[in-house]
């Protein structure tokens, strides 16, 4: 368990620290987790701790927004002013990325079957 | 004045960082209680519910966010090492990764520009200004990504938050059912449009339909913030939001 949180805080200041040194566009957690994978597949597995404590931190994944949820208090003023906008971009935004994102893959997932019964028979 | 009064109370409580942690937790675990006797019902979304009770009783107690956050950051911490968490569940999913690998990449690459471009073209079109367009770009992708990437970029980190926040519980609500009235069925299909429109908020709501949607969603989620944050200063310099 301390292993394991560790290994995942170091991944994520070895991922803050080389953000900073470099200035790449990507947040430190995100290059935390790339670093993770690649350890993974050096390693070969996921230890049986390193499986239990990932999946006590996801577990209550929605928990963790909370504090910045509430952070909504901050912007009373910009939302009162902006509120429509907003709630349209939210709102009609994520349903037209829901549609897009699966239709796109259901779509992409026909051609290739089509794809490979056309050139099936002639490999 | 030996004796303690309920005031004195307060005054010592509401300095030290245990009261607002213990509330966050106790407003959650209502807000979850609730949503499990609702029998799952999106429209319950815990995250919601969770943050109105919290604000209504700062509101009432008239306490400032920054008292409230002193405590709560412990909560919001633990955003980091989850996100670096997700490594985990990427991982288990390689084989079938590997095995879908072209229609998830061209479905992401399709979900993150769609969802960045989507938000601000509304946004724009209806009047909010700048900083409001580049602080709802990153709206679909999970908070600690989404407000380090508004910040490079310019935007509020902690509207941002509020916009991410917001975007999951949208998706986590009416997913579902924009999923079954596009008729999809495929629960790979749905978790990936669900982790990258709504990050994991949409997540959760997706492990309470099944593993394998939970799975695909959390999958997305993790590959869309890398995306996200590699293409999104290009989308934004294309729609002219900021200079290259």
């Amino acid at each position: 368990m301390l292993e394991a949180l560790t290994l995942i805080l170091v991944c994520q200041l070895i991922g803050e620290t080389l953000v900073l040194l470099t200035g790449l566009p990507i947040p430190g957690p995100v290059l935390g987790m790339l670093l993770l994978l690649v350890w993974l597949f050096l390693r070969g597995g996921i230890s049986e701790s390193l499986g239990r404590t990932a999946d006590s931190l996801l577990a209550h994944f929605s928990l963790l927004f909370v504090p910045a949820g509430v952070g909504v208090m901050l912007h009373w003023e910009r939302i009162q002013g902006q509120w429509l906008a907003l709630a349209v971009a939210l709102v009609l935004g994520t349903l037209i990325t829901l549609a897009v994102t699966a239709l796109t893959m259901v779509g992409v997932q026909g051609a290739i079957k089509i794809l490979r019964g056309r050139g099936g028979p002639h490999e | 004045m030996s004796e303690v009064g309920l005031n004195d109370i307060w005054v010592y409580l509401a300095a030290s960082p245990l009261l607002w942690l213990a509330m966050t937790l106790i407003c959650y675990l209502v807000a979850d209680r609730l949503y499990r006797l609702g029998g799952g019902n999106p429209l319950l979304n815990p995250v919601a519910i969770a943050v109105g009770l919290l604000i209504l009783i700062l509101v009432i107690t008239d306490t400032p966010y920054g008292v409230y956050f002193d405590g709560a950051q412990f909560v919001h911490f633990l955003l980091g090492p989850a996100t670096v968490s997700l490594a985990i569940p990427l991982y288990r999913q390689r084989a079938r990764l590997a095995a879908l690998a072209v229609p998830i990449g061209l479905a992401l690459f399709a979900g993150v520009l769609t969802a960045s471009v989507s938000a601000v073209a509304l946004a724009a079109w209806l009047g909010a200004d700048i900083a409001t367009q580049i602080s709802l770009a990153p709206k679909s992708v999970t908070a600690p990504v989404a407000m380090g990437i508004s910040e490079k970029l310019g935007g509020i980190p902690s509207l941002t938050a509020v916009l991410v926040v917001t975007t999951g519980i949208v998706g986590a609500v009416f997913g579902t059912t924009l999923l079954r009235l596009l008729r999809i069925r495929d629960d790979a299909v749905k978790g990936v449009a669900m982790g990258v429109s709504a990050h994991g908020i949409g997540t959760a709501r997706a492990f309470q339909v099944s593993q394998t949607m939970g799975a695909f969603s959390g999958l997305a989620m993790a590959l869309s913030a890398f995306l996200t944050a590699a293409l999104l200063p290009t989308i934004l310099s294309w729609l002219g939001l900021i200079g290259t």
